[in-house]
């Protein structure tokens, strides 16, 4: 996945898919008609000449790493979400959802829904008004170039190489389902969004996360539309998962979270509100720069206050075309194993291979293409996600900053467009490596997971707190990255420890993402707090733009109530309550 | 957005059209021929109405969105 809401902690978590493919399952599931084949071809074309006739509006610095501040708040915001919907996070979570039930929903709404909407309302003024390229940037202009490095080194090294790995799983679910030759996956897909990135920049991303947002409906909607008619509804498939599975609990949200035992995820509403609501969910929604970049190509405040909203909106109804796949799973294909069984029961398939499995279920030639489609723009939408933000990293906060800081504009571009293909070449790279070492896909995905926590401390604190000052940024920052990996490391040579970091005995490893996100973000705040009130904070004058309270919010003309941002992000968390009630 | 520039909408009508030709005008075929494929609910000729609504869909983007016109 290229990683999402629950990136981390979240998303990338147990059912990363990082296991999927290396189970024993029988020949691929589908053949491709020719007609479907076709399909897929269109969608190359397409998304490659949209980069090529954006390639002469990409010629400046901000054009090229910013589509130069010009998109509206609707692409703005479905490209928001849609560089976050990677064909593996689409699979990954339907998964989640086949093994734990309706709870992966959390990950949709509470995981992201309320930090989609803080960014809009809160955060959105600081990093617009502020006119940074990029978070590392904004963490430069608030704390110093120190925090900016430690920022824009982590996050570029651990973009690329999150790219690959979703590259290598991504060209696995190709082989699984169609039998296709890795090599041909991964370098046909790749090179397509090597091309279109590296001629058009972030709009030509952006274009293509809109069309791929798009397809992915078009393509993924079909499932929950068929798998409903079949089980005869909502009611008819909880009937059917509850005759399937009889004394589990898997249909409600919040019911089995009064304990760590009462669920088949093993946590506690506490994990879920603070953990993955509150640190994670704000973490990868507020900070992660791959999201974030898409805010900033707004082309004013308004819209980019707006376009999050918009995205809380569509997210919001992605579980129809995630989660719902996976419970009908659980109606109609009631024997998919555990990944670790089914690498042993020759002709099965695991949780993994649901939506594929669902998708082969209803979808004849045409559609069936269309679906492929579906995962494999979703991938690309990833990936292109991934190598954008790398290569505005790279040249602004990495290059720029400690290798050539004087340069024209029109030498950033270039470079740009060098790293763009660079990032790409560095990717298949780390796919080939995860080939030959498959347990680096783990390793690698909790390495990532320990920036996002501390991250979003240092970023909060420094947006609220005029006090915070660089060192207490720097340092606050660092801690709560050695907690998080402490953490990590201490219940990975010693399971039992589990029960310390979660807090209960019960808890299962998706607790220990939860809390040790928690912790890692109580560190770094700490740490930050205390750092701060010992060392010189900057004058206030050097603050505006940067901070609450000392920064001139630009004045923006009366709109009417259904142009407002409050009045949306009202309906929105009125609906994410109402929802969340409904499927109590 | 640039005045002369296409609109991403534009595009995704171009795509959404074409793919509703292909998927609707398979619908029809299946539909005649009663070659249905061997998936689960294939009486309902699913590629006939999904291939219509993308097709419809589709239009929409395309007429409303067409470059040079004031949208």
């Amino acid at each position: 996945m290229n990683v999402s809401p629950g990136a981390l902690a979240v998303s990338r978590a147990p059912h990363a898919l990082t296991l999927f493919f290396m189970t024993t399952m029988p020949d691929h599931m589908a053949h491709l008609a020719p007609l479907d084949v076709a399909i897929i071809a269109v969608y190359f074309a397409m998304v490659i000449y949209i980069g090529f006739y954006l390639k002469q509006r990409s010629s400046t610095g901000e054009e090229f790493f910013l589509a130069g501040r010009e998109m509206t708040a609707w692409i703005a915001g479905l490209s928001f979400i849609s560089a976050n919907m990677g064909s593996l996070e689409l699979m990954g979570w339907a998964a989640a959802a086949y093994q734990y039930g309706i709870l992966a929903t959390h990950w949709y709404w509470i995981g992201a829904i309320p930090a989609m909407l803080f960014l809009g309302l809160v955060m959105m003024p600081f990093y617009y008004v502020s006119k940074t390229h990029s978070v590392p940037g904004y963490l430069k202009l608030r704390f110093g170039e120190s925090s900016r490095l430690l920022a824009a080194v982590s996050f570029a090294v651990m973009t690329v190489l999150m790219s690959g790995i979703n590259m290598y799983a991504m060209a696995l679910v190709m082989k699984v389902v169609l039998g296709w030759n890795i090599h041909f996956s991964i370098w046909v897909s790749s090179l397509t969004v090597a091309v279109y990135v590296a001629l058009g920049g972030l709009r030509s991303a952006i274009f293509n996360e809109v069309l791929q947002f798009v397809l992915i409906w078009a393509g993924a909607l079909l499932v929950p539309i068929l798998g409903l008619t079949e089980t005869g509804g909502w009611s008819g498939m909880v009937a059917r998962i509850h005759h399937n599975f009889p004394g589990q609990d898997l249909t409600h949200l919040w019911r089995g979270l009064g304990s760590f035992s009462s669920n088949p995820m093993g946590v506690h509403w506490t994990g879920i509100v603070f953990g993955l609501g509150f640190v994670i969910a704000f973490g990868y929604w507020t900070t992660d720069f791959l999201v974030v970049q898409r805010v900033l190509s707004a082309k004013n405040l308004r819209a980019a206050q707006m376009a999050p909203i918009i995205g809380a909106g569509f997210k919001m109804m992605v579980p129809i075309i995630v989660i719902l796949p996976g419970l009908l799973g659980l109606a109609v294909l009631p024997h998919l194993l555990p990944e670790t069984l089914a690498a042993h029961v020759a002709g099965s398939y695991s949780y993994n291979a649901v939506l594929p499995l669902m998708l082969v279920r209803y979808c004849g030639p045409g559609l069936l293409g269309l679906g492929i489609t579906a995962l494999i723009a979703g991938f690309m939408s990833g990936m292109a996600g991934n190598v954008s933000a790398f290569s505005a990293v790279w040249t602004y906060d990495i290059y720029r900053a400690q290798i050539r800081k004087d340069a024209a504009d029109r030498h950033y571009v270039a470079m740009g467009r060098w790293s763009t293909i660079l990032g790409v070449l560095v990717s298949i790279g780390a796919a080939y490596l995860v080939m030959q070492f498959a347990s680096i896909m783990d390793y690698v995905q909790a390495l990532f997971s320990f920036f996002i926590a501390p991250l979003f401390g240092t970023v909060i604190l420094g947006m609220l707190w005029k006090r915070a000052t660089s060192a207490g940024g720097f340092w606050g920052l660092l801690a709560g990255t050695v907690v998080s990996v402490g953490l990590y490391l201490w219940v990975h040579f010693n399971p039992a420890a589990l029960a310390e970091v979660a807090l209960s005995v019960h808890a299962k490893t998706m607790a220990e993402n939860l809390y040790r996100a928690l912790w890692a973000w109580i560190a770094c705040v700490l740490v930050t707090v205390v750092v701060s009130l010992f060392t010189r904070p900057k004058p206030e004058s050097e603050l505006n733009g940067l901070v609450y309270g000392a920064t001139v919010i630009p004045y923006q003309e009366p709109m009417v109530l259904y142009k407002n941002h409050w009045f949306w992000a009202g309906i929105v968390i009125v609906i994410f309550f109402v929802l969340n009630l409904m499927f109590w | 957005m640039h005045k002369t520039e296409v609109s991403i909408w534009f595009f995704n009508g171009v795509m959404l059209t074409v793919y509703g030709l292909m998927i609707g005008g398979y619908g029809v075929y299946e539909l005649i021929s009663g070659h249905t494929p061997p998936v689960v609910l294939a009486h309902l000729h699913a590629p006939l109405w999904w291939g219509g609504g993308l097709l419809a869909l589709g239009l929409f983007y395309c007429v409303k969105f067409m470059p040079g016109r004031e949208n």
